[in-house]
């Protein structure tokens, strides 16, 4: 279908696919938003998280979101484990020796991957993985719609879980003054720990809809790492409102894009956008 | 009256880097005083509460508290000990709501289960926080914001309570208000260390008083006899 008759199904499917987008943001928002650190090994550790699907699925059978069960504690533990022992450290350095000792997270993420499953491009595919579904003109990829919903979950048990748990409400007073939080009994260092972890069992989550929406290889981590800093650029940093219209945002740039002017331009459009509102608005909407 | 002795600085040194902040400090508190800590911007006042606090530790001697070596110690430790911080410039959680800033005061393992007679009292002393209990703190008037930082404080259940320059910024009629409650929170039971620039109040509220100068304690004693020192008339009230 051409002309604006057809434009719901590319908007629909904008705004289902930003759901990704914003899944795969959340994680750097969240670590940005307490610790100040720029992850830039982010997109690899939720890559790491793909890979780890991948394989229970390959080798053990097991339905991606099923795997969760395993890859959720698994890159918590993991992340937990980074943050307290190495990244801690580095901060008692200085920021710039974190964001370097994640850069070499980033560099041994990828080629562990690239060594344990070889360069060529993977996929997850269960069987519902290539169905799709309409609702009245619409027709939408079903991963797309799992995109968003996955979304929407995780954003409101973050939301819920930062509100109403002590350990929510000390990450977000330990992001808003550290000195402060020490001083009402925080132990800021085990609570940067666990707000990294749950930031990386989000990367295993965005992992698991990522492979089931796109291929993936051992160096895709650094495109989606690029574009979920185009999410955080658009909305805004440490905002999870921000994070989300971000994602939708970027997500409708790209079919949007992809639907007048060819599949090739569809990214070209998202990160012209990117550049357009650093000019404009560089804190982004909702950014402070 | 023998008083059991709270806090007990002995001969401390604390350095900032290669920064030497405090020499040979020494300082007691008995449980049930109102202790001022007086002295010039630069004195080593806030280093001193920084280094009981734990945020610092002392390069050479000790700090004892309850008869407890906490030289050592890290700072949430320290206030699960008993010894919390009202910090300098109140620090409240900006983007919290004041019910939440007073909640997170409770965090640590010893004040969760008093959360709520904690609370109770903390609205009986500042009705004010329980009326904008929804409000953002960043929201707060100056002397709104110190009475949620001394509430924050007392959720969290302590039996000394170190206040950094709490009249910083607020007018004469809100301090008098606050005065006020640290009596109240002193017939609670509750030990108060307190760092001030204003001479003329700290003496008028504290029981002893410790002056400071460059990072040493020049004076200390009862502040009746304190008023009386040549060298304090001199240079605070200049007769």
């Amino acid at each position: 279908m051409t002309g604006l008759a057809g434009l719901s199904t590319p908007i629909t499917m904008g705004i289902f696919l930003g759901g990704l987008y914003v899944l795969i943001a959340l994680g750097l928002s969240l670590v940005f938003g307490v610790m100040k650190l720029i992850n830039v090994a982010h997109g690899d550790w939720v890559i790491v998280g793909s890979y780890f699907a991948y394989t229970a699925m390959t080798m053990l059978g097991i339905d991606p979101f099923l795997s969760l069960v395993m890859g959720i504690p698994l890159l918590f533990g993991i992340g937990f484990a980074v943050q307290r022992f190495l990244l801690n450290r580095a901060f008692a350095v200085s920021l710039d020796a974190a964001l370097l000792v994640c850069f070499g997270i980033s560099i041994i993420f990828q080629n562990f991957c690239q060594i344990i499953w070889t360069p060529f491009s993977r996929g997850l595919k269960p069987p519902y993985a290539l169905e799709s579904f309409s609702i009245g003109a619409v027709h939408v990829p079903l991963v797309y719609l799992l995109d968003f919903i996955a979304a929407l979950v995780v954003m409101l048990f973050l939301r819920e879980f930062l509100r109403r748990t002590y350990l929510g409400k000390a990450i977000t007073a330990a992001s808003q003054d550290r000195r402060a939080a020490q001083l009402m009994g925080i132990n800021t260092g085990r609570v940067y720990a666990f707000a990294f972890a749950i930031a990386m069992a989000v990367a295993a989550i965005a992992g698991v809809l990522l492979g089931l929406t796109f291929p993936f290889t051992p160096t895709s981590g650094v495109s989606f790492l690029i574009l979920a800093f185009g999410v955080v650029i658009i909305g805004g940093l440490g905002s999870m409102m921000g994070t989300f219209i971000g994602g939708v945002i970027l997500g409708l740039a790209q079919t949007l894009g992809g639907y007048f002017l060819g599949a090739a331009a569809q990214m070209l459009v998202a990160y012209i956008l990117v550049f357009v509102v650093l000019a404009v608005r560089p804190q982004g909407i909702f950014g402070r | 009256m023998p008083q059991e002795t709270l806090l007990k600085i002995s001969n401390i040194d604390v350095f900032h880097g290669s920064f030497q902040a405090l020499w040979d400090v020494s300082l007691a508190v008995r449980a049930g005083e109102i202790v001022a800590l007086i002295g010039a911007n630069g004195s080593g006042k806030s280093t001193l509460l920084d280094t009981i606090s734990g945020l610092l530790h002392p390069a050479k001697g000790k700090i004892e508290f309850e008869g407890k070596d906490i030289s050592a110690v890290d700072p949430f430790q320290v206030v699960e000990l008993g010894i919390t911080q009202v910090p300098e410039g109140r620090r409240v959680f900006p983007e919290m709501t004041v019910l939440d800033n007073l909640i997170i005061g409770s965090y640590n393992r010893k004040a969760r289960s008093k959360r709520e007679p904690n609370f109770k009292m903390v609205c009986e002393l500042f009705p004010i926080l329980k009326e904008r209990k929804n409000q953002l703190a960043k929201t707060l008037s100056g002397g709104e914001q110190q009475m949620l930082a001394l509430g924050r404080g007392l959720m969290s259940d302590p039996r000394l309570v170190l206040l950094d320059e709490m009249s910083l910024g607020l007018a004469p009629i809100v301090l008098n208000d606050l005065y006020k409650a640290l009596r109240e929170i002193r017939a609670m039971g509750i030990t108060i260390l307190f760092v001030e620039q204003n001479v003329r109040r700290s003496l008028r509220e504290a029981d002893r008083a410790y002056i400071m100068e460059a990072g040493r304690v020049v004076l200390s004693g009862d502040v009746a006899e304190l008023r009386e020192e040549e060298e304090v008339k001199k240079a605070y009230f200049g007769v």
